[in-house]
């Protein structure tokens, strides 16, 4: 195997990563956008989101893999998807809303006390042991020019892909998208201007709430799922979120690819040993902030009294 | 069942420790830090190591806990506090992930996965101080208690206390006034990891050995519910806190009940503390200390 097909294996291995990234942080910027808030909860949404797309691909694939695995597949994806934004809905209301007018700090303390109380039952109901999806189809990597790419991976950047498009032209092109950026920009004018902010608020928890979990399926189709998996993902997005610029949708997903790509990198070519590859995402936001606080994409915003 | 009311109690101490360095961080400054977990487990393992590998006397350790500690505190806090307080939230938080990740894999210093045993117990002037006569050791956190709180007390009360308070309510007004607000907020992250390093020392000689998964987040977030629980800016109620947030969690073996409840439940339980206490009473059950009212300087005074 050439280094030419070495690095484009890094590649097509960090793209999807990056993506799965990408994915997640789209919820934290969406929110931070709005509300000015870091959902803490979002990985843990994420988890309960993929639990959900596990279980309900179990209950339904059959025996046999075939055509209607994938379609099981789907639907699962689908089924999660639902559930996590439902749960992001129910928790802005319950836990974020009736903070909105306090200080700073108490929707913060209370998103952590959320994110705690998700994996915990998590772990509670479901056990704390790692499992693992079920194949859809067969996964035998393709050979191209010595670069191995598998089905799961083809699968992981069409979606990735799917979603952002979707999101992108629904957020630039759509009414309710429209009232979204209204509200992101001036919550009190946009109320003026007849936007109801709150409902605008819980479309955009669902939204993200539903990226999580198609992230935390494709993620159980990879790797695992297991109570605590949303902690480390969702600090790593989040990092993603603040490298592309917080707020801005771009950016995420810039932000996430950038990061996944930086981790398999960083492992293959710089010599990172594997035990500390968590360790990069931290160096990055660290090295961020100290140069372009702002992100790659966000604006340098003076904050006004 | 007195046996395990002082344990309780050393527990409140220990916990107590972080929960005054956590106050004047979350308390007074208003940042949210996550990390208390990774400051506890950088004290235990500089006694930990000092004391099994090169043979220091505990009261030597102890220092050197709260330096090391409140240098790893510089190292996070500088480029985070510079900016607004959320991301200081979240560099905690990877802090406390990683101290645990290098604690797990750096095996020439600290041993892995499998911890350091056999730490040497302190005495005091020829006397032993061990853990299994907890008399003494509840007597000897509770010192260390004592003088930490009227060290912070102190220090809240004092210039450094009032610069922290302004820049709580008003980051932009405080600086207007003159207060340099990056120096402030990194000092009290440096004592607040200082004290919980220390914490982490005498949890070292609690235990007898140090093992990194005892440093969780779940540490943090016990401590961040003590201070929640007790009241943010009052540093008697955050030792209140520690007592009932340690009492909530030996509860099912105290009452003998260990089997029944599963060990999650104390740990919903804490989620929801945080959420029902900001929802209904985010000053927390004694609220925040009230400041004696200034002395006027007239008996009376008309309208201005």
């Amino acid at each position: 195997m050439g280094s030419i097909a070495e690095f484009f294996q890094h590649l097509m291995n960090g793209l999807t990563l990056g993506g799965i990234y990408a994915l997640i942080a789209l919820g934290y910027t969406m929110v931070y956008g709005i509300l000015k808030f870091i959902n803490f909860a979002h990985g843990d949404i994420l988890m309960v989101g993929s639990y959900i797309g596990l279980f309900t691909f179990d209950a339904i694939r059959g025996q046999t893999m075939g055509p209607w695995t994938v379609i099981a597949f789907f639907i699962a994806m689908l089924a999660g998807m639902l559930f996590s934004a439902g749960l992001g809905m129910a928790i802005e209301r319950i836990a974020y809303k009736p903070l909105r007018r306090a200080t700073r700090l108490a929707p913060l303390l209370s998103a952590i006390g959320v994110s705690f109380i998700l994996s915990n039952m998590a772990a509670w109901m479901w056990g704390t042991k790692s499992r693992k999806l079920d194949y859809p189809f067969d996964n035998s990597p393709i050979y191209l020019k010595g670069v191995s790419i598998t089905p799961h991976q083809i699968l992981i950047l069409a979606v990735v892909i799917v979603m952002m498009v979707a999101l992108k032209l629904f957020v630039d092109r759509s009414r309710i998208g429209k009232a979204m950026r209204a509200t992101s920009l001036d919550q009190d004018t946009a109320k003026l201007m007849g936007i109801k902010a709150d409902k605008i608020i819980a479309i955009t928890f669902a939204i993200g709430s539903a990226l999580a979990a198609t992230a935390g399926f494709l993620i159980a189709l990879e790797i695992k799922v297991y109570p605590s998996m949303g902690t480390m993902t969702g600090l790593k997005a989040f990092v993603a979120a603040v490298v592309g610029g917080i707020g801005n949708i771009s950016g995420a997903m810039l932000g996430g690819i950038l990061l996944g790509l930086l981790e398999t990198f960083g492992v293959a070519l710089l010599g990172i040993p594997y035990g500390l590859r968590d360790t990069i995402a931290f160096v990055a936001l660290i090295i961020i902030l100290l140069v372009k606080p702002e992100g790659l994409l966000g604006k340098a915003e003076k904050e006004k009294v | 069942m007195f046996n395990f009311i002082l344990l309780i109690l050393i527990y409140t101490a220990i916990f107590a420790l972080m929960a005054i360095g956590q106050n004047l961080i979350t308390g007074y400054v208003g940042l949210l830090s996550l990390t208390q977990a990774g400051f506890f487990a950088i004290g235990s393992y500089v006694t930990a190591i000092l004391s099994v590998t090169y043979g220091w006397n505990f009261w030597l350790t102890v220092p050197m806990a709260a330096l090391i500690s409140s240098f790893f505190g510089l190292l996070i806090g500088l480029p985070t506090l510079r900016l607004k307080g959320d991301y200081l939230a979240i560099a905690t938080l990877g802090f406390g992930e990683i101290v645990r990740n290098i604690l797990n894999n750096w095996d020439s210093l600290t041993n892995g996965p499998m911890g350091i045993q056999r730490i040497p117990m302190i005495s005091l002037f020829g006397i032993q101080i061990s853990p299994y006569k907890k008399w003494g050791f509840l007597v000897l956190v509770w010192i260390f208690v004592l003088v930490a709180y009227f060290l912070f007390d102190r220090l809240a009360k004092s210039r450094l206390g009032r610069a922290l308070e302004a820049i709580r309510e008003d980051e932009i007004a405080a600086s207007s006034m003159g207060i340099n607000v990056t120096r402030y907020k990194v000092w009290a992250f440096i004592l607040g990891a200082a004290v919980a390093g220390v914490a982490g020392s005498l949890q070292a000689e609690f235990i007898l050995s140090v093992t990194p998964g005892a440093f969780t987040f779940m540490v943090s977030i016990m401590v961040l519910c003590m201070v929640v629980l007790g009241g943010m800016g009052n540093f008697k109620a955050v030792i209140l806190g520690a007592f009932i947030i340690q009492f909530i969690s030996y509860f099912p073996q105290l009452v003998g009940l260990s089997n029944v409840i599963p060990p999650q439940f104390k740990q919903i339980l804490f989620g929801l503390i945080l959420v029902v206490m900001m929802i209904w009473r985010p000053q927390g059950i004694l609220g925040r200390e009230k400041r004696s009212a200034p002395r006027r300087l007239f008996r009376s005074g008309g309208d201005v």
